[in-house]
């Protein structure tokens, strides 16, 4: 079947339509954000909170394991235990202390209805891109780039779901997916049928298990970015810098992200080793042997090691907190690496980029 | 003063010397025990696995980057070239073959031993948890992070009975009576569940370490030979016709499964409107065993031939240009020679050769062919697609020396001209001739294509396969599945029990009659943090809480026989105390 090119235009077209939505979307957390912050909030330095007008929204579980518990005279206390008790299931993200105002609220509304749009016009990008070529929609980097982003994107959400007072988070969280729209931008590759070495239905396992890896690893390393600024601020208070103790101040505590991006790369590093074993049965009816250390295969190996290091690392004395999470960095480092520089630069056997 | 060894430790011949020996090697002994076994405590440590782990990532990094010789050993003769010492210091160092070198092998090692030596006690300390009763509850439930208590007019051990009842299938319980516990006599029941966590765990690290042993021995085990053939005959599994040959040390090469690639039928290369390729095709014919049958089968990329024990893969093709050639006074042959491609449009280059009646008598032919060929200017050409149209061979005819009366093995690709001189050169087209000098006539008669075939042997990979299944089951065990623990105090005596010095002297049985109530006290852990486990515990105390209702409500109506269905649990339970 030839390439449908006007579907394919089609692809491209909403592929603009979700990162101008996700701009928006962007702009809309960022707004949230931005509006969020009445009053001294949660600071160390001050040691006692604020108690306005505005909606106090905070949980129990884990809260003890940071300073900002100590925050919270015991006034307070009962009360937030009510609201709690309330709503059940509902102080899981632990230690979240965000104050909300009315035009915070807002904002965050208008931002999750346009990250659910953009969501869509993604979704259908992707799968429309895939009608056109009559394969999988993931044969070349562009496609790759645009599953990843689709990915964390469908991951924030879900997470929205079960933790709906993360959700001032999604500035952080939805910049590197704007990110990865735009670098697949830069990546495109005009639609085509694939080469004779990707025509395999080992293509569609493996790398959709490898790109929804790479997706929610990169969620987990956003969290872990703020759970560094976080953590630092819990230890230096104001001292951690201006601009870093601004930020630090209005992010849950250190022991909320650290959990969340840990929860993240769990969920995702089963997902990445079957990728990677995927990848050598594929290896072993392509080239005749399931592991070669071609490169790519070399820091898919690098990779998968650093974050069992990074698994290990949490449950070890010594090496928990930041040492983990500057674990969990390089892992993903090696991710970007393996996709970029080997792709691009290094070459091998893996006839993937698309480009050239 | 020598140290003598264990052997001649009771020597009689001098009670003194003998143990002074005794004590020296005594003191070796006591000395090194410990300094051996903290080495081996150190080395089954998280935090040297952990260093282990970095160290294997960091030492793959150059393999990465710097050219291999198993991979490439062309690039890696570039390399030393171009660097001069420091290319030979990292030659020396085995930077060249780091997952073949010796420092390589030893991170591997040293995990493997690491490895090996904290799963042991893991494994023993699991199946010793897998016969122990769950822990006793502890003494202060409400300081765990989650608790909760209420109160019921039922006896405490038939609440112990509900509440084991509504945990059996998941949860592991223990039902104890505790003398003199801070609620005074009380029964507790202790629950866990979540075993299958370290199983999980286990299983991966078991599996993970069956894994090593088994690449490990696919090394020694497997060999993979490739060949070039031509459509027409093909080649049998033997060692001679290997172009190139890479065996383990464990392979008997004088005794490789029997079979024959008998005939490559066809080769055929299809491709897109836009010059992309769409699918190569090797057809081939092949027996198993000795004058086993001949059997028929297509191979392409991804989709080998699977024979028992080994594999037929189709890596690479090419075309091979056929010439007639007369020389005067003999009879016409011809000669067809596979070209390697240079480009990826398949402009490829070969040679023929012929060895003449006398010395220096031989002919050599240097061939250039392009499939579809375009002019780049004085008669060079260069292919601008792969695919064939109107296919030229520009060839360069050479009289002399070619060195093949010397017996000595020689590339086929490649012609030696250094005893030879150029005759003529000519570009023909299919059915056109070139003359020498010497009256001999070449004649470009057609082509025939070429595919380079792997013949692959592994008899561990399918038992790495099941190996590395394991490994994703086990990890998803250990990462899926939660440890929890959750225990239940259960006393009598009034509830407002913060009073209660921690004896009481009321009896299950007093509790309807005398109206006092019994109160349940309930306390929860998470051992690892994930899943919502303030939802688990709060929908675990519900039911709890509606099963002791029932039951209370059961046993409030006995005259009617049978207990009324149960609309709003709440109503007809026991007053519920807030959690702190
Ligand atoms: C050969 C390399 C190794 C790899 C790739 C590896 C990988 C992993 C992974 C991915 C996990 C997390 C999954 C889980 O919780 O089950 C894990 C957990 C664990 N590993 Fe390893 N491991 C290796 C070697 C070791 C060694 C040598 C030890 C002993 C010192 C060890 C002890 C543990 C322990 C105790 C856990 C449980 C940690 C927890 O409770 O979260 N591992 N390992």
């Amino acid at each position: 079947m030839a390439i449908n090119t006007g579907l394919a235009q089609l692809s491209e077209g909403l592929w603009t339509a979700a990162t101008g939505t996700y701009m928006l979307a962007v702009v809309g957390y960022t707004g949230e954000y931005a509006f969020g912050r009445r009053g001294k909030v949660n600071s160390i330095a001050e040691k006692h909170a604020v108690a306005d007008d505005v909606v106090r929204e905070r949980s129990l579980v884990g809260a003890g394991a940071t300073g900002s518990s100590a925050a919270t005279p015991a006034a307070d206390k009962p009360a937030a235990d009510k609201a709690a008790a309330d709503k059940p299931g509902w102080n899981v993200g632990a230690g979240v202390v965000q104050t909300r105002t009315a035009r915070s609220e807002w904002w965050g509304r208008a931002a999750i209805a346009l990250t659910i749009l953009g969501g869509a016009f993604h979704l259908a990008s992707v799968a429309i891109r895939g009608i056109a070529v009559d394969r999988v929609p993931w044969g070349n980097m562009y496609e790759f780039t645009l599953v990843v982003g689709l990915i964390a994107t469908l991951a924030w959400l879900a997470t929205l779901v079960r933790l709906p007072q993360l959700r001032y988070l999604g500035l952080f969280v939805m910049l590197p997916v704007l990110v990865v729209m735009f670098l697949a931008g830069t990546l495109y590759t005009k639609a085509s049928k694939l080469v004779p070495a990707l025509q395999s239905y080992w293509l569609a396992i493996h790398v959709s298990s490898v790109a929804t890896a790479t997706g929610i690893l990169m969620t987990s390393s956003a969290l872990t970015i703020l759970f560094l600024v976080r953590s630092r601020y819990e230890r230096l208070g104001a001292a951690s810098g201006r601009r870093l103790s601004e930020l630090g101040s209005r992010l849950p505590a250190a022991a909320t992200l650290d959990k969340a991006a840990y929860r993240a790369a769990a969920f995702a590093f089963p997902i990445y080793t079957a990728g990677v074993i995927f990848g050598a049965i594929w290896a072993e009816a392509a080239w005749g042997r399931y592991w070669g250390w071609d490169p790519k295969e070399t820091w898919a190996f690098i990779a998968w090691v650093l974050y069992a290091m990074y698994l290990h690392a949490r449950a070890t004395a010594g090496w928990k907190g930041n040492r983990a999470a500057f674990i969990n960095l390089l892992g993903f480092g090696a991710m970007i690496f393996n996709f970029f520089v080997v792709n691009l630069v290094i070459s091998g056997l893996h006839s993937y980029a698309g480009l050239n | 003063m020598a140290v003598r060894t264990g052997s001649d430790r009771n020597s009689t011949a001098d009670s003194t010397a003998g143990s002074a020996a005794r004590s020296t090697v005594g003191a070796i002994s006591d000395v090194l025990r410990p300094i051996l076994r903290r080495t081996w405590r150190r080395l089954i440590s998280m935090r040297t696995a952990l260093v282990l782990l970095f160290l294997l990532a960091l030492a793959s990094v150059p393999g990465s980057l710097l050219p291999q010789r198993p991979l490439n050993p062309s690039k890696v003769d570039a390399y030393l070239k171009t660097h001069g010492a420091w290319g030979t210091f990292l030659d020396r160092i085995g930077a060249f073959d780091v997952f073949g070198s010796v420092w390589f092998a030893a991170i591997y090692l040293l995990l493997f031993a690491s490895l090996i030596g904290c799963l042991i006690p893991r494994i023993s300390v699991y199946a010793r948890a897998l016969r122990t009763k769950p822990l006793k509850a502890p003494r202060h439930l409400s300081r765990l992070a989650e608790n909760a208590s209420f109160d019921v007019a039922i006896d405490a051990e038939r609440v112990a009975e509900l509440a084991s009842c509504e945990l059996k299938p998941r949860w592991r319980t223990a039902i104890r009576t505790e003398k003199d516990g801070p609620r005074g006599q009380a029964v507790t029941v202790s629950a866990e569940k979540g075993y299958s966590r370290e199983a999980g765990n286990l299983l991966f690290h078991i599996s993970l370490l069956f894994a090593l042993i088994l690449i490990a021995a696919g090394r020694l085990l497997s060999y993979q030979g490739s060949v070039v053939v031509t459509e027409g005959p093909g080649f049998c599994n033997v060692l001679p016709s290997y172009d190139s040959f890479h065996a383990g040390r464990g392979v008997n090469q004088g005794n490789l499964a029997q079979f024959c690639i008998d005939s490559l039928n066809s080769f055929a290369a299809s491709y897109r409107a836009d010059g992309t390729p769409s699918q190569f095709k090797a057809d081939v014919t092949y027996s198993e065993g000795l004058n086993g049958p001949g059997r028929h089968d297509v191979i392409t990329v991804n989709h080998p031939l699977r024979l028992k024990g080994d594999r037929v893969y189709l890596i690479n093709h090419g075309f091979s240009p056929t010439v007639t050639i007369k020389r005067p006074g003999q009879a016409a042959f011809t000669d067809t020679q596979a070209f390697l491609p240079r480009d990826t449009f398949y402009t490829s280059e070969g040679v023929f050769k012929e060895q003449g009646s006398g010395q220096g008598n031989d002919l050599g032919l240097q061939g250039l062919f392009a499939p579809t060929p375009v002019d780049q200017g004085g008669g060079v050409i260069t292919s601008a697609s792969p695919q064939v149209n109107n296919p030229v061979l520009a060839l360069l005819a050479f009289t002399g020396d070619t060195g093949l009366g010397q017996g000595l093995p020689q590339s086929v690709y490649s012609l030696d001209t250094s005893k030879m001189k150029q005759v003529a050169a000519k570009n023909l087209s299919v059915g056109q001739t070139m003359t020498l000098p010497d009256g001999t006539t070449v004649t470009f008669s057609g082509y025939k294509q070429w595919a380079s075939l792997q013949v692959s042997h592994d008899p561990t990979q399918y038992f790495l396969l099941a190996a590395a299944i394991c490994m994703v089951l086990g990890l998803l065990g250990s990462l899926v599945v939660r440890r929890r623990r959750l225990w239940l105090r259960i006393s009598t005596g009034p509830s407002d029990s913060d009073s209660s010095d921690g004896k009481s002297t009321a009896s299950p049985d007093s509790v309807r009659d005398g109206g006092s109530r019994t109160l349940i006290e309930v306390g929860g852990l998470a051992r690892n943090d994930s899943g919502n486990f303030a939802g688990e515990f709060a929908a675990m105390l519900d039911r709890l809480r509606r099963s002791c209702a029932a039951d209370e409500a059961a046993l409030a109506r006995p005259a009617l026989g049978s207990p009324t269905p149960l609309d709003d649990a709440d109503t007809v339970g026991a007053g519920y105390i807030e959690r702190d």
